[in-house]
């Protein structure tokens, strides 16, 4: 988009590059605002269908569709609150550095194959880096809240946070062991094709460590059952107690965006990203998916793909919170060091022996992979697999974009 | 709506050499040098914690600038999220309200200011004398890292374009990551061997202080920023 | 500014930030009365240093007549961020262990050892 307006419109490149970065922000600040209130209306309705009632039937219609706009109004006229004792900087700072961490690891994520705010080579581990600094919102805000409850709440949400960091990198590095590359988009651009290519049904082992992936990304967050920190019948509400209009919604923007950033990181790490379960692209004969020359509507299939499977994981996370008892904090600990830990771990090996002895049963290869994968990345191959397949799947990446580089 | 376009941009001109990389390294080593400076000026451990949480994010971001990605995500990952965190829950664990702020006296701090200006005026002047470091750099993309760094881990080095090297050959970092891994493995054990708990017959330190001290007065509440609740003995 | 107008960083910029930060990490140890604030001080140290390695590993600011250390700098950098890590759970182990002996944690209170 930077070189059309360079050259269509004639702007400098500065101008071209701030244009197309503030472009970019705005949409995807747009995906998690339009997603929090959307997401917050289908919570409500699903937990009363579940709870077999009904919801929100009058704002705005038979369904209760803008809901979400009542709530965002009576939130910003809500009086601005701070307790007595309070550190006033850190309180009024930490609802911002929640959301700048949620909101940060949406530069990283590809929404279709060159759909991405950077394409980063270190995509995966940016992500996953990103989303453990939240937990500093936390605790600067049960700290700051000079309150007893915040800070009990904070220090166990820190501490489950902290905590399933550890199975959730284990698991996240399966993908990465199976693509060869840590770049998101080389991970979806593998899964192209018929919805057997997925990641989840490569292995037993994979389909294993997708489910462990889930069950560490919905404690991540900190949604039910694992959202002791923030039960009402425990601690009123954890860290955000002393919190009320506009300061609130930001962490509840931060919740919800970190819940749609996992869910969608599960798509493009284990669903296939923006590959259907069709490939319907290359079928019609207009593009293989990855040139930048197919139509427009091709990426616009792509990235209506990854947000419905986003969706969908948003939507399964509502489904076990309104469905699953509470855990408490010691077995929320115990399900991370005693279940999440040793699964990940012996997952993993799996997948590392089935890529060495059975790699994807397409092409079998050579034990021996050092001085193969060394002269297959020496000849500066692009972004495909070369055609003597190396098992353990090294391909060197294309160079990363580098925004505002003048001349 | 094209020519308010254009008439707008030469009003602009001036601003046109902006060299983003530039301003964002500025932005960055401000950052980073604000808050690194903000963490020796205040006396509050939690705002020190903070600060030096902002100083190294912006580091990370430096890093990033200079073409280190896997070192600055890295960076973020180990350094911020674990490192970091580590010691926001050891400010935490200790924050009782008389320990929050200690000072030191005037003299030892005018003394230590002393000695970092001369250190800092040594640094510098090192670093400015060599003048191939002041050349500006090639401005250009270079190749991504991660893929040789991974492969230089296990032995394999893929980079020959260092030059000095074409005499001898490059070696891979499999020994170092071994060893770093069993230290890892050791501080592991150590830590938490030390931080083990353990069974007590007589009550620790900790608590004969809070069980004998008077719980604080009321007006202490209204020191603005500085009392804080504790986790372990004592109250609001 | 110089540097807005030429257009490029060099090695030398990083290189003051890192004495900056060295600096500033410095003065944290010397002056803190806190033992978590020493602890402070030794993360900037140590990342002042990792600056350093990168600036000289990175082969973005590497000028004409000079060629970066490649990926020898990145991996040292690595290596100090992995021990670093290490090092401040052990200090924190410490310090905590202090904490529960003798109630406090300011280090000039322990002066048990002291002649």
């Amino acid at each position: 988009m930077a070189e059309f307006l360079i050259e269509t419109i004639g702007l400098p490149s500065w101008l071209a590059w701030t244009a197309v970065a503030a472009v970019a922000a705005f949409l995807i600040l747009n995906v998690i605002a339009g997603g929090a209130l959307v997401f917050i209306w289908a919570e409500r309705k699903i937990a009363a269908r579940i709870q077999d009632r009904l919801g929100p039937t009058r704002t705005g219609g038979r369904f209760g569709w803008l809901q979400s706009l009542a709530d965002g109004i009576k939130l910003l006229a809500k009086e601005d609150l701070m307790p007595d004792g309070a550190d006033g900087m850190l309180f009024r700072l930490a609802p911002y550095v929640s959301f700048c961490a949620s909101f940060c690891a949406f530069i990283a994520l590809p929404f279709a194959f060159d759909v991405v705010g950077l394409r980063l080579n270190v995509g995966v581990f940016f992500v996953v880096a990103v989303l453990g600094l939240e937990v500093f919102g936390v605790i600067l805000a049960g700290y700051a809240s000079a309150s007893k409850w915040s800070l009990f709440g904070a220090m166990r949400e820190a501490a489950q946070v902290v905590s399933y960091e550890v199975p959730l990198g284990m698991c996240v590095v399966v993908p990465v062991m199976l693509a060869g590359s840590m770049d998101l988009v080389t991970i979806a651009e593998k899964q192209a094709g018929w919805l057997t290519n997925w990641y989840i049904f490569h292995d037993p082992f994979t389909f294993v460590i997708f489910w462990v992936y889930y069950t560490c990304a919905v404690a991540s967050v900190n949604r039910a059952p694992f959202d002791l920190a923030e039960a009402e019948s425990e601690l009123v509400a954890g860290f955000h107690t002393e919190y009320s209009g506009l300061r609130w919604s930001f962490f509840f923007m931060a919740e919800y965006g970190s819940m749609f950033l996992v869910s969608a990181l599960a798509a493009v790490l284990f669903l296939g990203g923006w590959n259907g379960p069709v490939p319907i692209a290359s079928l019609l004969g207009w593009s293989d998916g990855s040139s930048l020359s197919a139509p427009y509507a091709v990426r616009l299939l792509g990235c209506a793909n990854l947000m419905g499977k986003a969706t969908a994981g948003v939507l399964v996370m509502m489904w076990i919170r309104w469905t699953l008892p509470r855990l408490r904090i010691d077995q929320v600990m115990t399900t991370c060091l005693k279940y999440c830990t040793p699964i990940a771990a012996l997952m993993f090996a799996g997948v590392m022996l089935w890529q060495l002895f059975l790699p994807g049963g397409l092409i079998p290869g050579s034990r021996h992979q050092a001085a193969a994968v060394r002269e297959a990345w020496l000849e500066g191959r692009g972004d495909r697999v070369p055609s003597t397949n190396v098992p353990l799947g090294v391909v060197p990446a294309t160079s990363r974009q580098v925004v505002g580089v003048s001349q | 709506m094209t020519e308010c376009l254009l008439a707008a941009t030469t009003w602009l001109l001036p601003f046109a050499a902006i060299d983003w990389h530039g301003l964002f390294f500025l932005l960055f080593a401000a950052i980073a040098c604000g808050a690194a400076i903000m963490v020796v000026l205040t006396d509050n451990v939690v705002r020190m914690a903070l600060h030096l949480v902002l100083s190294l994010g912006a580091t990370a971001g430096l890093f990033f600038l200079a073409g280190s990605e896997f070192v600055g995500a890295m960076q973020l990952m180990i350094y911020v999220g674990g490192t970091l965190v580590l010691l926001v829950f050891g400010v935490m664990l200790t924050a009782q309200t008389q320990l929050v702020s200690l000072r030191t006296p005037a003299a030892d701090r005018v003394l230590a200011g002393i000695l970092a200006a001369a250190l800092f005026a040594v640094l510098v002047q090192s670093a400015v004398s060599v003048e191939a470091w002041r050349r500006p750099g090639r401005a250009e993309v270079s190749a991504p890292t991660a893929t040789p760094l991974g492969m230089a881990l296990v032995g394999v080095r893929v980079d020959g374009d260092a030059a000095g090297h074409e005499s001898r050959p490059l070696s891979g970092y499999l020994l170092p990551f071994e060893i770093v891994s069993v230290h890892l493995l050791v501080v592991l054990i150590g830590a938490a061997y030390l931080a083990r708990a353990k069974r007590r017959r007589t009550p620790r330190a900790v608590e004969l202080v809070a069980s004998v001290d008077p719980p604080p007065p009321v007006q202490a509440r209204s020191e603005a920023g500085e009392s804080a609740s504790v986790l372990v003995g004592g109250g609001r | 500014m110089m540097l807005i107008a030429v257009g490029t960083v060099s090695v030398a910029h990083y290189l003051i930030v890192g004495a900056i930060l060295f600096t500033a990490g410095i003065a944290c140890m010397a002056v803190k009365r806190n033992a978590l604030g020493v602890l402070m001080g030794i993360e900037l140290v140590l990342n002042g240093a990792n600056l350093n390695f990168v600036a000289f590993g990175s082969s973005y600011l590497a000028g004409e007549g000079r060629a970066s250390l490649g990926l020898d700098g990145e991996v040292m950098a690595l290596f100090v961020i992995l021990l670093a890590a290490a090092e401040a759970a052990v200090a924190l182990a410490i310090t905590l262990n202090f904490y529960n002996n003798h109630a406090t944690v300011d280090v000039d209170r322990a002066d048990d050892l002291r002649g």
